[in-house]
């Protein structure tokens, strides 16, 4: 239990990387690291499967970032109506690449593939935690 | 280029809003046609694919139920479902069936009757075709996913709406001519410019027709085919790949890498290039779709798809007519239904049969059908 906190809807509340919601609590968004070989990935893993090993560290993902790609969404599947219109994205920090929502607070204008950007953990009203991406 | 399995025969219901009918009686529509055309009973019939995507289906197992309906009990029968590829796969499957000398003759049956779920509910159960734990959360659907490519694509190669919307204009000129169509009007540049944006930078017309629909494809072993039909169309490439349905898991949004591996494993097979092929059918979902299409199945180098559009080259009189049968965009999109109608579209012109759209000559055509967004890829080299 735990991971049903994470985004506007979860549809997953059992996973062993239920700790990322956590460390968003503290204001953190993590990748997980496989401590036996070394391999990152975002989302999070608790299994790696380049060299199987469960001994995964979650760490937290920092800096600037640069958006791949973006797209503003006019319609939205059920249960997401009230948030519309709002903006999917990509961003790639250091190799691992990160899906999310852009902030409103970013005018659509200025958004560009390319453009810095740097993570920001959000507090919903209903207590829901997620992240997006704010201008760096 | 090896001839050991055919098509012998191929049908498709109309593809339509709103099926007044059960999804037994929509299969049925396209078995009759497809039966009629390879002139056997279900007698002769040895097994059968069902394809769908479940999660549109209020029957649970719908395999069982579709081959009651169709007469082809006691034959074994069983459910295929990669989403939107699910009757390509469902080709790959049946070939896979006979080559291994199972059975002689298997039916590959797809069916989606998407009005069985409201609009809403069909977007939102689209939505989680995606990553549910990761990528879910945020409010996602096909069209954003497809919009990201689209912008990714424009970013790195000056690729335009304008673009776009030339494809547009293209399917919807065919799917006018097309009696199975569900979109039939004809539409212009401007026209398909000035609708609204669903999710930037897509707009309505950039997105394919949601439709209800069924299609079935017979196939047969080479003795039996030549024994039974007088027009057998030969399956001369398969190829079929996967790719990380996590959009964070992809090296690049500028085309499709299932796509690409799927090709390359099809052209190896039939000992062909994209060069040799005269006509094909690709998986328009979005207008993006197929100019990724044009890229990752070689008909143009990366980044070079829109100067097809631009200049013609994909019309029935260009150097390699795409989609001459309206597409997933004016065709419609019945997801189960849609690679076996894109294989029934190919099987027609290689025959000569495709009326007004037919390629002169047209010999060898290429099936390119896409599950979700790039999840899983299949794609078809037939052959005369």
């Amino acid at each position: 239990m735990g991971f049903e906190k994470f985004g506007r809807i979860s549809f997953t509340a059992q996973t062993k990387v239920a700790a990322f919601v956590d460390h968003l609590e503290r204001g953190e968004v993590v990748a997980s690291r496989c401590t036996q070989c070394g391999a990152r990935y975002f989302p999070p893993r608790a299994d790696c499967y380049r060299c199987l090993s469960d001994k995964v560290v979650l760490e937290p993902i920092q800096g600037t970032g640069r958006l791949v790609s973006f797209t503003t969404a006019n319609y939205a599947p059920t249960g997401f109506e009230a948030d519309v219109p709002y903006t999917l994205a990509m961003a790639e920090f250091d190799g691992l690449k990160v899906f999310g929502r852009m902030s409103k607070e970013v005018p659509e204008q200025e958004l560009a593939v390319g453009l810095p950007v740097r993570l920001k953990v959000v507090r919903m009203p209903d207590g829901q935690l997620s992240y997006e991406f704010v201008k760096a | 280029m090896a001839k050991d399995v055919a098509i012998i025969g191929v049908g498709q219901s109309a593809f339509v809003r709103g099926y007044e009918g059960s999804i037994r009686e929509l299969a049925f529509e396209a078995f009759r046609e497809a039966m009629a055309d390879a002139g056997i009973t279900v007698k002769d019939i040895d097994a059968s694919v069902i394809c769908s995507a479940p999660e549109y289906d209020k029957q649970r197992s719908p395999s069982g139920l579709i081959a009651e309906y169709l007469g082809l009990n006691p034959q074994p029968t069983f459910c295929l479902e990669t989403i939107c590829s699910s009757s390509s796969m469902g080709l790959r499957a049946g070939y896979s069936l006979i080559k291994s000398g199972l059975h002689d003759i298997v039916v590959v049956l797809g069916f989606q009757k998407m009005s069985e779920i409201s609009s809403a509910d069909s977007q939102e159960r689209m939505g989680r075709g995606a990553d549910i734990m990761w990528e879910s959360p945020f409010g996602t659907m096909m069209p954003a996913y497809y919009a990201m490519h689209a912008r990714a694509h424009f970013a790195r190669y000056g690729t335009t709406e304008k673009d776009l919307a030339l494809i547009r204009v293209k399917s919807a000129k065919y799917g006018a001519l097309n009696e199975k169509a569900v979109y039939r009007k004809g539409l212009n540049l401007e026209q398909v410019l000035t609708s609204e944006y669903i999710s930037t930078p897509l707009k309505k017309f950039d997105c394919c027709a949601n439709a209800d629909g069924a299609s079935c494809l017979i196939l047969a072993r080479a003795e039996k085919a030549k024994e039974i039909s007088q027009k057998p169309v030969w399956i001369l490439g398969l190829g079929a790949a996967s790719a990380p349905m996590t959009l964070t898991g992809r090296e690049d949004l500028t085309g499709l890498s299932c796509a690409r591996e799927a090709a390359r494993q099809a052209y190896a097979m039939a000992g062909v290039g994209p060069k040799d092929i005269d006509v094909a059918e690709v998986h328009d979902c979005f207008t993006i779709a197929e100019l990724m299409a044009y890229e990752d199945l070689g008909f143009a180098e990366p980044g070079k798809g829109a100067e097809l559009i631009r200049e013609g080259e994909t019309y029935v009189e260009g150097r390699i007519p795409v989609n001459v049968d309206g597409g997933l965009l004016s065709k419609g999109h019945p997801i189960g239904a849609t690679g076996g109608s894109q294989i029934r579209t190919i099987v027609l012109q290689l025959r000569g049969e495709a009326g007004p759209v037919q390629v002169k000559g047209a010999e060898i055509g290429l099936v390119h059908n896409i599950g979700g967004v790039g999840i899983y890829g299949a794609v078809t080299i037939l052959g005369r």
